[in-house]
C-alpha cells in the first residue's frame, strides 16, 4: 500500500492506497507518525477513497492515528470509505470512537 | 455434505503470504460466480484467520500455517485456516469483541469480522497443539440472486 499526505492551513490529509492489512501495518504507521510529528496538525482526515482492501489491521491503525492526534489535543476522522473498508469499519464499531465519513454512494 | 472441490495449500508464518492468502481464496471462490461484495467478504475473512495464525500462534518461531478451501453441495464455500502453534486457553472468550492478548498492533476484532462476513465460524482449539478455525459462506447464484 502507498501513503501519500497533504498538509494545508492545519489540516493534514493522508491518501491510503491499495491493500492495508498487518504486512503493511508497521510500515505505515512508522510514516504517518513521522507526517504528524512534521506538521503537528489540528486536524488529521484519513482518506479511504482508493484503499481497495483493509481488515482489523487498519482499525488499529485509525485507533492508534486518534490517539496520536488526541496527544496534540488534535482531531482525526475517516473519509470517502465505501464497499469492502466501510464494510469492515460498519462491522468494528469504530464509529463510536471516530467520525467515518463514507463516499456518496453511486 | 459432498465435496464438489477443494484446494489445500500450506506456507510459513510470514505476513508476506497474507496478501497471497486472500487472492487465492478470491480465485478459488471465484467458480461459485461470487458478487464483488462477496468476494470482500471472502477475502476478509481469509485475512483475518491467516493473520491470526502468523501474529498469535507463533510467537517464537516460524511455524506453518494450512489453508484449505472447499465447494460443499448447495453452494457453500468452506475456508478452514490450521496452525500447530500455542493455541488459545479460552475460546469464548477471544471470540469476544474488543478481546486481544496482541496489544496496540491489534483491535480484537478479527473474530467478530470473521462472524459477520460469513454465514458459520468454528474455532477448535487446543493449549499446545494448535488452532483450526472453520468458516462457511453461501454463495447463492447471480442469476438466482
Ligand atoms: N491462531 C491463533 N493462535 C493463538 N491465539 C489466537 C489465534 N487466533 C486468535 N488468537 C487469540 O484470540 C485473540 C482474539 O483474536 P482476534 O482476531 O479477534 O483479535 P486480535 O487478533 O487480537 O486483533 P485483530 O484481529 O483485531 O487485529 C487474540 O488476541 C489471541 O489471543
Ligand atoms: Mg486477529
Amino acid at each position: 500500500m502507498k501513503v501519500l499526505s497533504s498538509y494545508q492551513d492545519g489540516r493534514l490529509t493522508l491518501y491510503l492506497k491499495g491493500e492495508l492489512d498487518h504486512h503493511e501495518a508497521a510500515a505505515a504507521l512508522r510514516k504517518i507518525s513521522r507526517t504528524v510529528d512534521d506538521y503537528l496538525p489540528r486536524d488529521c482526515v484519513v482518506d479511504m477513497g482508493e484503499l481497495s482492501f483493509m481488515d482489523s489491521s487498519g482499525i488499529a491503525l485509525i485507533l492508534k492515528i486518534s490517539r496520536l492526534m488526541a496527544e496534540t489535543g488534535g482531531r482525526a476522522w475517516v473519509a470517502n470509505a465505501k464497499n469492502q473498508p466501510l464494510k469492515v469499519l460498519d462491522a468494528s464499531g469504530i464509529d463510536r470512537v471516530i467520525q467515518i465519513s463514507a463516499a456518496a454512494r453511486s | 455434505m459432498k465435496q464438489l472441490n477443494y484446494i489445500k495449500m500450506e506456507f510459513p508464518a510470514k505476513s508476506v503470504n497474507e496478501g497471497f492468502a486472500r487472492a487465492a481464496a478470491a480465485a478459488f471462490a471465484a467458480q461459485l460466480d461470487p458478487t464483488m461484495e462477496q468476494l470482500g467478504d471472502i477475502r476478509t475473512a481469509v485475512s483475518e484467520a491467516v493473520t491470526n495464525a502468523i501474529v498469535h500462534a507463533y510467537p517464537d518461531t516460524v511455524g506453518q500455517v494450512q489453508m484449505r478451501l472447499r465447494i460443499l453441495e448447495g453452494e457453500q464455500l468452506e475456508i478452514m485456516v490450521r496452525d500447530k502453534g500455542r493455541g488459545i486457553p479460552d475460546v469464548k472468550k477471544a471470540m469476544e469483541p474488543m478481546f486481544s492478548t496482541g496489544g496496540e498492533e491489534r483491535s480484537g476484532m478479527g473474530f467478530t469480522i470473521m462472524s459477520s462476513f460469513m454465514d458459520g465460524l468454528r474455532v477448535r482449539s487446543a493449549v499446545g497443539r494448535g488452532t483450526t478455525v472453520t468458516m462457511r459462506k453461501r454463495i447463492q447464484t447471480k442469476a438466482g440472486a
